[in-house]
């Protein structure tokens, strides 16, 4: 993981102090409200129906166990003992006090962790797929190249005030697990002909109220321009992008309105002015960011031998064997696997963890993941490098904690946004339906019989919870000041990413689990053989589907 | 007499900005505004003082900058403190043009701002309102180290450390 030097911890403790003295001068009536607003944003600082809202950044997910004990530590200490995972993988708090928040970036600070711009207009968390540097299909580590990315977007003097929030995800393999195409700029490892490594450039991408997927306007650019590439990009939406309205204000309408290859000419004739300039990555600086980022002490474990002693056990311990089956995965590197935690119990806000289950985590990590550990944009936790003869012991001490929920990738390891109980922009509540479909599909049996499946629920058309790219999509509007919930189908934030379309007229709170139910009948008498969800939604069509959630009930 | 922010010292401000609708140029340093400045133009070549220009920071600096290169400020307006298109602006006259005039920040940008705004090349700060001149100065000095490449830093940190 990287570390910081004392560059990168001046330049966190200096934003500490900025931020206190901000704050204290908005508590003396100082500074305006409106002044004061954009400060604490980008100091990952929301103001929401019940209280403010901190938003932590945790750089491309990866956290330390020491790390994780400290965000228990805080929870426990300035809020309510619980904190909540984003799709975007930071952690948020719920209840903290503002006169408080300064301390906690204090004590932050003291993990090399901060709240730099996790909100407002401006360079965003970069993300990136959960299983970097352990993943089958990896081409090249994507961390790297995220840490670049962060040192190069922490305080960029010329785009803290763009149009609107700027958010990067790269993508480190052949699948897709960052949903970088749904983002302001994606970024794809690629090597060319000569085995040289770059990146394919996706611009234009966002979900929000016009979702759109992004467009590629450079099919290499070779790794040591990145930074330059970035400038270019950002320098010419700054200049150009939509500032009268804020619904039009995201890159991808800009893209949208030059076209994909306009757009790509004019970020060219920046970037000539720019290129080889000294932005350019040196060979020393990419070896230096890509020491943090070593292969673990593996030990030489006969692969297949220790998966066969596991499948063992698990033969004669069914509920062992589920929570192998769906929450763990092969790595590249034999007999390890990768184990997520859920974070979806029935019953909990998608995504929410507490003090305690933190501590639990960082003790899991540091027994059996070498001390690190992973948010992913699905809202989990994965550990990574688990030795395979170790998970027994592991599942053991993760169901005690309410941690081994066995539903990953299941439809009741929703996605899901804060929704009506905590956003004052929802439109409906989305944490109530999310359990309500859990309670509903609660035989194991059955969710496993479905397989994968993707069921995305936002409150208002924002989208935080990826309505747009769910299998199932399931989108809060407002009828007449009555919460009503519309159904999409289809949509995938995968390399083929699609978006779905709208079902038909919206549900009440009461009919939207049995909606869902009808959608679940529609897929298991059409599905052919093990063709997923998605697939046989793809083959059949949306009429189908329609006819039997709006047949008049007989 | 009014008062700039200006290389980091609270100074006295002797340009002398016109009501748009002005028919006569005033004797003295002038600011003009780019319109101004094109009407002007005549009046300029045989006029006492010095002249300066406001250009807004969603201009096409690259189309417009040529003539203006060689007056001794220029100053660029945000209409409101979120509109970041001066920072750019400003980037460009230094980094692209070579502009080494004062650059004026004028308009709705606000003290927190300084210290992003100076590393892109604005070295004279002229508030809208009567903001405290010598405690905003403070705000130039909110970070002592920097990752990226800027105005006043050539070189990245990572060619530093
Ligand atoms: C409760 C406080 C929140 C508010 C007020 C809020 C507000 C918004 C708004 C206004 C947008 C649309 C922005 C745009 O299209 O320009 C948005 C998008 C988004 N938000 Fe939130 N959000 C909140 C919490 C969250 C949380 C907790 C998460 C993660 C679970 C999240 C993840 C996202 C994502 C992933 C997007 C879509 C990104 C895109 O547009 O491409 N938000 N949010
Ligand atoms: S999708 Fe809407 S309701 Fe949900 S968190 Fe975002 S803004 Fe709030």
């Amino acid at each position: 993981m990287y570390k910081y030097d004392n560059y990168d911890h001046k330049i966190v403790n200096e934003r500490v102090e900025q931020f206190r003295d901000q704050t204290q001068r908005y508590l003396a009536g100082e500074i305006a409200d409106e002044e004061f607003l954009p400060l604490r944003l980008q100091n990952g600082l929301y103001v929401q129906r019940l209280a403010p809202m901190l938003r932590i950044a945790v750089p491309y997910g990866m956290l330390s166990s020491r790390q994780v004990r400290k965000l228990a530590h805080i929870s426990r200490v300035f809020d309510k003992g619980y904190v909540h995972i984003t799709t975007r993988q930071n952690v948020q708090l719920n209840w903290p006090a503002l006169e408080e928040v300064p301390d906690i970036l204090a004590e932050l600070a003291e993990v090399e962790m901060h709240a730099i711009q996790t909100s407002g207009n401006c360079i965003r968390n970069t993300t990136t797929d959960q299983f970097a540097g352990v993943a089958e299909d990896e081409i090249e580590d994507p961390r790297p190249w995220c840490e670049l990315i962060r040192q190069w977007s922490t305080l960029h003097p010329e785009f803290a005030f763009l149009p609107r929030k700027f958010k990067i995800a790269v993508c480190g393999s052949t699948e897709d697990r960052a949903a970088f195409l749904l983002h302001d700029i994606g970024l794809q490892l690629v090597k060319n002909d000569n085995e040289e490594l770059g990146f394919e450039v996706f611009v234009g991408g966002g979900l929000g109220r016009t979702p759109i997927i992004g467009s590629s306007i450079r099919k290499f650019l070779p790794k040591q321009h990145l930074l330059s590439y970035l400038d270019a990009i950002v320098r010419v939406y700054n200049r150009y992008g939509n500032r009268d309205n804020k619904y039009k204000a995201r890159i991808k309408i800009l893209v949208k309105a030059w076209t994909p290859e306009v757009f790509a000419q004019r970020v060219e004739a920046e970037w000539k002015h720019l290129k080889d300039g000294p932005s350019t990555l040196t060979n020393s600086e990419i070896s230096r960011v890509k020491s943090f980022f070593p292969s673990p002490d593996y030990k030489d474990i006969n692969g297949s031998e220790s998966a066969d002693k596991v499948a063992e056990i698990a033969a004669d311990n069914i509920a062992f064997k589920r929570w192998l089956d769906r929450n763990t995965q092969p790595q590249k590197q034999s007999g390890y696997r990768s184990v997520t935690l859920s974070l979806k119990p029935a019953g909990v806000a998608p995504g929410d963890v507490t003090d305690k289950q933190l501590e639990t985590i960082a003790d899991l990590a540091d027994r059996f993941s070498f001390g690190e550990l992973r948010a992913t944009h699905n809202q989990n936790i994965v550990l990574t490098d688990v030795i395979e003869s170790d998970l027994m012991e592991l599942w053991q001490q993760a169901k005690e904690s309410a941690l081994a929920t066995p539903t990953i990738g299941t439809i009741n390891d929703m996605i899901c946004c804060p929704g009506g109980d905590y956003c004052s922009l929802a439109n409906a509540k989305s944490i109530p339906v999310a359990e309500a479909i859990q309670r509903k599909f609660s035989d194991l049996d059955y969710v496993y019989d479905l397989g994968d499946l993707e069921l995305n629920i936002s409150g208002c058309m924002n989208a935080c919870g990826h309505h747009h790219v769910g299998h199932i999509g399931i989108l809060g509007v407002d009828k007449k000041g009555k919460e009503w919930y519309q159904i999409q189908l289809g949509g995938s934030a995968s390399k083929n990413a699609s978006l779905a379309k709208v079902l038909g007229p919206s549900l009440s709170r009461d009919q939207i689990t049995d909606g869902i139910e009808k959608l679940l009948d529609v897929y298991v008498e059409n599905r052919i053989a093990d063709e997923s969800f998605l697939s046989t939604y793809q083959r059949i069509g949306i009429e189908k589907f329609k006819e039997r959630v709006y047949a008049p009930s007989t | 007499m009014p008062q700039v922010l200006k290389d980091n010292c609270v100074v006295n401000d002797d340009w002398i900005t016109l009501e748009e609708s002005s028919e006569t140029l005033p004797s003295g340093d002038v600011l003009l505004s780019y319109d101004q400045w094109q009407g002007f133009s005549e009046q300029i070549t045989r006029h006492d003082g010095s002249v300066g220009v406001i250009i807004d920071g969603n201009a096409e600096i690259e189309e417009i900058i040529e003539p203006l290169l060689k007056l001794p400020l220029i100053a660029i307006n945000f209409p409101k403190f979120a509109d970041g298109r001066g920072f750019s602006a400003a980037r460009l006259l230094r980094e692209r043009f070579n502009y080494t005039g004062e650059i004026r920040a004028v308009g709705g940008f606000i003290r927190d701002q300084l210290y992003l705004l100076s590393r892109c090349g604005f070295n004279a700060f002229k508030f809208a309102d009567d903001t405290d001149l010598s405690e905003s100065a403070k705000s130039l000095k909110d970070f002592s180290e920097t990752y990226q490449v800027s105005v006043e830093q050539k070189n990245p940190l990572f060619r530093r450390r």
